[in-house]
């Protein structure tokens, strides 16, 4: 019996030392040694202090800051701990809405966003993800599109010429990889980085 | 649509061919007959092992191997999970995993499923994930790579009682190809900012002043073989999308080619082992063409706006980005859908739950189909071959002619088999989704009323049948019926489709190769790739298509109408 069961649990140790256990130790320290930055999560810092991730969405609700994207992450209701409560931008809990395309929720939610949205901005059309969540609610990008909605509200709360706003944006526009891959995007917090510096 | 998005699918699909065939090449100096242990560290695993690499398995032999070493995989990560909070490697706290959660995770690592009731970043801790998942991730590719050799060897030797050493099979792909790309993809990843560390989550002040705490781990070494061995399980709940899983679009566009490419060079390992590469490409090009009807499908399909969101007021021109990320757009995002389901993958960069009901139904077809589109590494092509030998067979029927493929006769004994393993398929999926539709409790699960409930039911047991993994998301499946019915359906899904193949390549394996002759039906040629694609989508279309009618079907007119439910 143990002589048929042999191979398996050797080889089960095998893979669980080797793959599971040298494996990530071996990479983890070569990453540390060779990437820290990212390995460690992308950390942005200004003037010496950690202000967040690159890679990782912020709540931004302030009118001087460019807004992200809405964010259906959630945390556990502090009075009971069965139910959860809204919590965007939630690093610890990443997840979409997983509303369907005939959900009466999603069409409140976004007829409720278009709302407040047209009347910072009348008259401009609504880019699509200032009203949608995104897949993981911690999306760290708008599309470019999105960020020009927001620059009239942002030029307005810091008395800049809208012109100075628009060739931030520009600037922090990042374009598609080899002008082949993904989309065009604009990192929120580092567009908002650059905005406090203007000062 | 737009011309760069065709432009990304182009490029994904031209690669995809420039690597099989190399890819191919080098599986086959592993995996030739009579080829002895390249290198010390072979011979001293098999030493270990207590295996002698010359003693050949029939196939039952083979296939208890292969039990007997699920079998102990299973206590293995059930245990660790339970023992979670003993355990060292838990910086976050993570606290105790219930028995159901434990049993329905450990089957869906075993069989590749990687199907996830649980928030990743949220339940597990690093050493869980590591040790217990991310090991499952290696085995359960390597074994399934394992069967589809076995498999391949029913038909390119001749009265042989034996189709390999399962124990071999395992040793090599893991030393030589799942370790090596994985270290190489690893790299590369944290490079584009995946994270890899052992320290807990991150606490800091954002720029408003507001406290944020972000989950961060191990995540790269993990992604690797998460993307290569097409497992899917993510690390974070929101698996690929999580820009720490899935940083850039270059770390997108690796990731799909990791999913497909060991998928691909198996059709390439098949016609080298035959003896006749057209084989192998008649099979790709079956694959391809499935592949990009359903990524047309779903590019098309996401890259319109909702119709009521649009009438609320939104720019229809982004098309449906809930759900999605920017980073990725729609194009990367509908082929990424496609990609994940066409192989047996279950990774997710956008959340299918949220695509139009037509974007939503191509995964879920590609799913029901059995994913032999490249497929699970190994089960996609072992999946295939089933499907080509119904296909011979109606070949040979229509003639009146005993079916051959490759010169295999092929007999009552195998076509009762290759049957027996499509079926189970539908028993599974249909099954166990009428039962939950009709039970209160379990429809108190799902997160939508109606026809998109419905399609949650009906998505999370196609996927766990199919091994697949990914999720209609809505659904809160860590409850006890859930978890117990689809670890079944899992089992199902891998077991009484493998064992049955195995049966059908020892059966194969033993019988004589007739030589080519005038009425030999060819199947390098268009004709089979056409008589394949036909026998796939009828057996796969007609049996679920009550079922897809009452979900995304249903939906997508409700939309059009703009019913909201």
């Amino acid at each position: 019996m143990l002589r048929k069961l042999r191979p398996a649990l050797v080889l089960l140790a095998l893979l669980t030392l080797v793959t599971g256990l040298a494996y990530p130790i071996a990479l983890t320290g070569l990453a540390q040694a060779l990437f820290p930055t990212q390995a460690n999560g992308s950390q942005v810092e200004v003037q010496g202090k950690v202000v967040g991730s690159a890679l990782i969405g912020q709540n931004f609700t302030a009118a001087k800051y460019v807004h992200g994207r809405p964010s259906a992450t959630t945390d556990t209701d502090p009075k009971d701990p069965t139910k959860t409560v809204p919590a965007p931008y939630n690093a610890m809990n990443s997840a979409g809405s997983n509303l369907g395309p005939t959900s009466q929720a999603l069409s409140d939610r976004v007829k409720a966003d278009i709302a407040t949205l047209q009347a910072e901005n009348p008259g401009v059309p609504i880019p699509a993800d200032l009203v949608t969540t995104s897949a993981s609610g911690l999306d760290p990008d708008i599309s470019p599109e999105a960020a020009y909605f927001q620059a009239p509200r942002i030029a307005r709360e810091r008395q800049l010429p809208i012109a100075t706003i628009s060739s931030l944006i520009d600037q922090q526009t990042k374009p598609r990889l080899f002008g082949l891959l993904g989309e065009p995007h604009v990192n929120v917090l580092a567009l908002n980085i650059a905005l406090d510096a203007q000062r | 649509m737009t011309t760069i998005g065709w432009i990304q699918i182009a490029l994904f699909s031209a690669i995809l061919i420039a690597i099989t065939r190399p890819f191919g090449a080098g599986l086959a100096t592993l995996y030739r007959d009579g080829s002895a242990p390249f290198s010390a560290v072979e011979r001293g695993t098999y030493r270990l092992l207590g295996v002698k690499p010359s003693d050949e398995q029939s196939w039952t032999r083979y296939a208890i191997a292969m039990i007997t070493f699920k079998i102990a995989c299973f206590v293995a990560l059930y245990a660790v999970q339970r023992l979670q909070t003993v355990l060292p490697l838990n910086p976050d706290g993570q606290g105790p995993i219930s028995p159901d959660l434990a049993y329905d995770t450990a089957i869906s690592f075993l069989t590749n499923t990687n199907w996830q009731s649980y928030g990743g970043e949220g339940t597990m801790s690093y050493l869980v994930q590591m040790a217990g998942l991310a090991v499952q991730n290696f085995a359960s590719a390597a074994a399934g790579i394992a069967m589809a050799v076995a498999v391949i060897r029913g038909f390119s030797r001749r009265s042989s009682k034996t189709i390999g050493n399962f124990w071999v099979d395992m040793v090599r792909i893991t030393l030589y190809v799942l370790i090596p790309i994985s270290i190489v993809l690893t790299l590369v990843f944290i490079w584009q900012g995946m994270p890899q560390t052992f320290a807990g989550h991150l606490e800091l002040t954002t720029l408003e002043g507001a406290k944020q705490s972000i989950a961060i781990g191990p995540v790269a070494s993990q992604e690797a073989i998460k993307m290569l061995g097409t497992n899917g399980g993510g690390f974070f709940n929101a698996n690929s999308a999580h820009p720490f899983e899935n940083p850039t679009a270059l770390t997108n566009f690796i990731q799909m080619l990791a999913i497909f490419s060991i998928g691909a060079a198996l059709t390439n390992l098949f016609g080298r082992l035959v003896g006749d590469e057209r084989q192998g490409w008649a099979i790709f090009a079956a694959m391809f063409l499935l592949f990009v009807a359903g990524v047309a499908v779903v590019y098309w399909s996401e890259s319109h706006a909702n119709p009521i969101l649009a009438a609320l007021g939104m720019d229809p021109s982004m098309g449906n980005m809930e759900g999605k990320e920017i980073r990725f757009g729609i194009s990367a995002s509908a082929l990424f859908a496609t990609v994940t389901t066409d192989a047996s993958c279950g990774a997710v960069n956008a959340m299918m739950d949220s695509f139009l009901p037509l974007g939503g139904l191509v995964p879920l077809i590609n799913m029901m189909l059995g994913e032999i589109i490249f497929g699970g590494v190994g089960s996609g092509l072992y999946g295939f071959l089933l499907f080509a030998i119904v296909a011979v067979f109606v070949a040979g029927l229509m003639v009146g002619r005993t079916p051959e493929y490759l010169g295999k006769k092929l007999e009552a004994r195998e076509i009762k088999m290759t049957m027996l393993a499509i079926l189970c398929l539908p028993l599974a999926i249909l099954g166990f989704t009428a039962v939950a539709v009709v039970l209160p409790g379990p429809l108190a699960a799902l997160q939508a009323a109606g026809p998109h409930g419905f399609s949650e039911a009906l998505y999370a047991y196609t996927s766990a049948t199919a091994n697949n993994g990914s999720a209609f998301a809505g659904l809160s499946a860590n409850t006890p019926f859930w978890n117990t019915t689809l670890g079944i359906a899992m089992m199902i899904g891998r077991f009484f489709v493998v064992i049955p193949a195995l049966a059908v390549a020892g059966a194969l394996a033993a019988k004589k190769t007739l030589p080519v002759s005038a009425g030999t039906f060819p199947t390098s040629g268009p004709l089979f790739v056409g008589l394949s694609i036909g026998v796939i989508l009828i057996v796969g279309g007609l049996t679920f298509f009550p079922a897809l009618a009452l979900g995304p079907i249903v939906e997508h007119f409700a939309m059009l109408a703009g019913t909201l439910l």
